[in-house]
């Protein structure tokens, strides 16, 4: 290290004045919240105790919004999930029946099995795809207009984007008709066949996300110290070596806090299988939880089996979380100096 | 992933379009890597625009190319009719007022809230404030879609039912995840800054208005471009709670319009979709630094 200005080499420097240094009681004391120097403690502890009530009035509002259109809803949910009702005559409280009864219907179980699927498919081909972009984009000098172009399909809705894939998905359409000319095959019918309506709904819903994704892995990667790179590419090693040892280790952490909120957004597929498939797709082959909800809700007025499928899909969440933070020691790397 | 880790991904101040810094050396292998990483990303590029050409290009179309020859990509001859029909057959221009009313709201009420509650949690001392804290972060696990029947029922109640309230008033008091991240974004500032306002005499309102505020700003221009995209996009809950088409916001009003038209004419779909995107496209071509910056400073993205 070079020292160009003379004056201060080697001389410490005094700490920067700070306004309540001297008065301020031990830090275990006091952790957080000034102290107001020279006054009296009664004083100061009417200060405190008035202040405590200002805390109450910054998180009043988003509180009382949590409370009311959160947590009430919620506890409600959890009641009318052991109930029979439909919004007009008598509820009436039927215990477990709605669980039983829902776990015994073959929709829930498909849509349960649906879902899974297209959270097992997207999540992976999702994320993978988005190392592979962000990496690529990282080593170029001017990577504006592929962000935009990536990005695009992120701040579109998804009922438009399902709208536009709707028409591209036609059995007459571009795509079918493309397959059809470079592998000599009859045209797939992607929305009428209930298998492939399922990989259509996974495409779109890849597509739509992959840009978000690559920005978040962009600025991960962007994160990692050039010092680090530099230092293995030094010791010799090759753009995979640096990759597979160096920036995807670093990038972990990022891409399994991604994979859990891309998991759980998956586990809500509405939007998608709404609008493309028309509801929930030929033979509810696109079914999913939360259009099974919606079904039963707004479409049947069974609160009580619907509700008793909210918890499930509550559970379905829960548990997913816990098993992706269980497998996170395996497979995640933490800098630890990073900090 | 430690609280400094997150901290980091958070509140750091992502420059997407920071290029590189090159190491010494390079030369003709670098080059031509750099080469083949463009041909690769044009291709995957072309891939993810070609929805949005081909949405336009067919938005053009005469019913009888559409009909006589679906696999064509160039409309022959053009015609700009499909987008009289669809801005006539249904009410846009109210579903565009609609939306940004909506969206205008929901944010600045958001970003008032979400601060204020931020700000408590990560500077003031009150009792409860942990318990509160760890609540608000639990409250983020539980899918909205939980939610949906009891929540329908208690807006019935308000009789916020086809009515913007329901989804106005909810939007600007819950967002745990915005809590989270103002008070990140607190924690981030200096305590020296408002200590000095503190004592002189302002108290916890001033000190939050002209001091806090102010230097929140970058934070809350991240903010408000996740919430606008969030309540811009969202479909579910208007879908349940609004029934009336004058009160359509723009993803609903396109929803409606798929039922009513069927999909013979699709180039009238495609002109329904293209004026539900195209403004939104343009919007986020002009301000897209900012918008990556801050959906990736976000690290979780708005959903």
């Amino acid at each position: 290290m070079v020292i160009t200005s003379g004056g201060a080499a080697g001389v410490p420097v005094a700490p920067p004045a700070h306004p309540v240094a001297g008065d301020a009681p031990t830090p275990a004391a006091a952790p957080a919240g000034p102290v107001r120097p020279g006054r009296a403690p009664r004083r100061e502890a009417a200060w405190r105790r008035r202040d405590r009530r200002w805390g109450y009035v910054f998180v009043g509002p988003q509180l009382i919004g949590m409370a009311l259109f959160v947590l009430l809803p919620f506890v409600a949910s959890l009641v009318l999930a052991f109930a029979s009702w439909d919004g007009l005559t008598e509820l009436e409280w039927v215990g477990f029946e709605n669980f039983t009864a829902q776990l015994q219907d073959e929709l829930l179980l498909r849509s349960i099995v649906n879902t899974l699927l297209i959270a097992l498919i997207t999540v992976p081909v999702g994320l993978g795809l988005a190392v592979v972009v962000a990496v690529a984009l990282e080593k170029l000098r001017t990577r504006t207009l592929y962000l935009i172009l990536f990005f695009a399909p992120v701040v579109t809705s998804t009922v438009a984007v399902a709208m536009i894939w709707q028409q591209l998905f036609r059995a007459d359409g571009v795509l079918s008709g493309a397959i059809a000319a470079v592998f000599g095959v009859a045209p797939p019918d992607w929305l009428g066949d209930p298998r492939l309506a399922l990989i259509a709904v996974c495409i779109v819903s890849i597509w739509s996300s992959l840009g978000l994704n690559v920005i978040i892995f962009l600025a991960g990667l962007q994160n990692i110290s050039p010092s680090v790179i530099e230092a293995a590419r030094i010791d010799g090693a090759g753009a995979w070596r640096l990759f597979r040892s160096i920036r995807l280790p670093l990038l972990s952490p990022i891409v399994f806090f991604s994979s859990i909120v891309a998991f759980i957004s998956s586990l809500q597929t509405f939007d998608t299988v709404f609008v493309l498939t028309a509801n929930a797709g030929p033979d509810n082959a696109t079914r999913t939880i939360v259009y099974h909800i919606y079904d039963l809700g707004f479409g049947r007025f069974e609160f009580g089996p619907s509700s008793a499928a909210s918890v499930i899909l509550l559970v379905l969440t829960l548990v997913i979380t816990a098993i992706q933070f269980g497998a996170q020691k395996k497979f995640v790397h933490y800098e630890d100096d990073s900090a | 992933m430690t609280a400094a880790d997150l901290e980091s991904t958070l509140v750091g101040r992502p420059d997407l379009e920071r290029p590189r810094r090159r190491a010494a050396g390079g030369g003709t292998r670098r080059t031509l890597g750099r080469v083949a990483i463009h041909v690769a990303l044009v291709v995957a590029g072309l891939a993810m625009v070609f929805p949005f050409l081909w949405m336009l290009l067919t938005s053009f179309k005469t019913l009888p190319q559409l009909l006589q020859d679906p696999l064509s990509l160039w409309p022959d001859p053009w015609t700009i009719e499909k987008y009289v029909d669809a801005w006539n057959a249904v009410p846009f221009g109210q579903a565009y007022l609609n939306s940004i009313y909506i969206c205008v709201l929901s944010v600045v009420g958001t970003l008032l809230t979400a601060s204020m509650a931020g700000y408590a949690f990560a500077r003031i001392r009150f009792r409860g404030s942990r318990v509160l804290f760890i609540v608000f972060l639990a409250t983020q696990m539980i899918p909205k879609q939980v939610t949906l029947i009891p929540f329908y029922l208690l807006m019935a109640k308000f009789g916020w039912v086809d009515s913007h309230l329901s989804l106005i008033v909810p939007a600007m008091l819950v967002n745990p995840f915005a809590v989270f991240l103002m008070r990140q974004f607190v924690l981030s500032l200096p305590k020296e800054l408002e200590e000095a306002a503190l004592v002189d005499g302002a108290g916890r309102w001033r000190t939050f208005w002209s001091i806090i505020l102010p230097n929140l700003k970058p934070g809350l221009g991240a903010l408000s471009i996740i919430v606008a995209l969030d309540v811009w996009n969202s479909f579910l809950f208007p879908l349940v709670l609004l029934n009336s088409p004058d009160l359509f916001t723009v993803p609903l009003l396109l929803a409606s319009f798929r039922g009513q038209f069927g999909s013979v004419d699709y180039g009238l779909v495609m002109a329904a979709s293209a004026l539900a995107t195209i403004p939104m496209l343009v919007a986020f071509v002009i301000g897209q630094r900012r918008i990556l910056n801050s959906m990736a400073a976000s690290g979780l993205g708005g959903r």
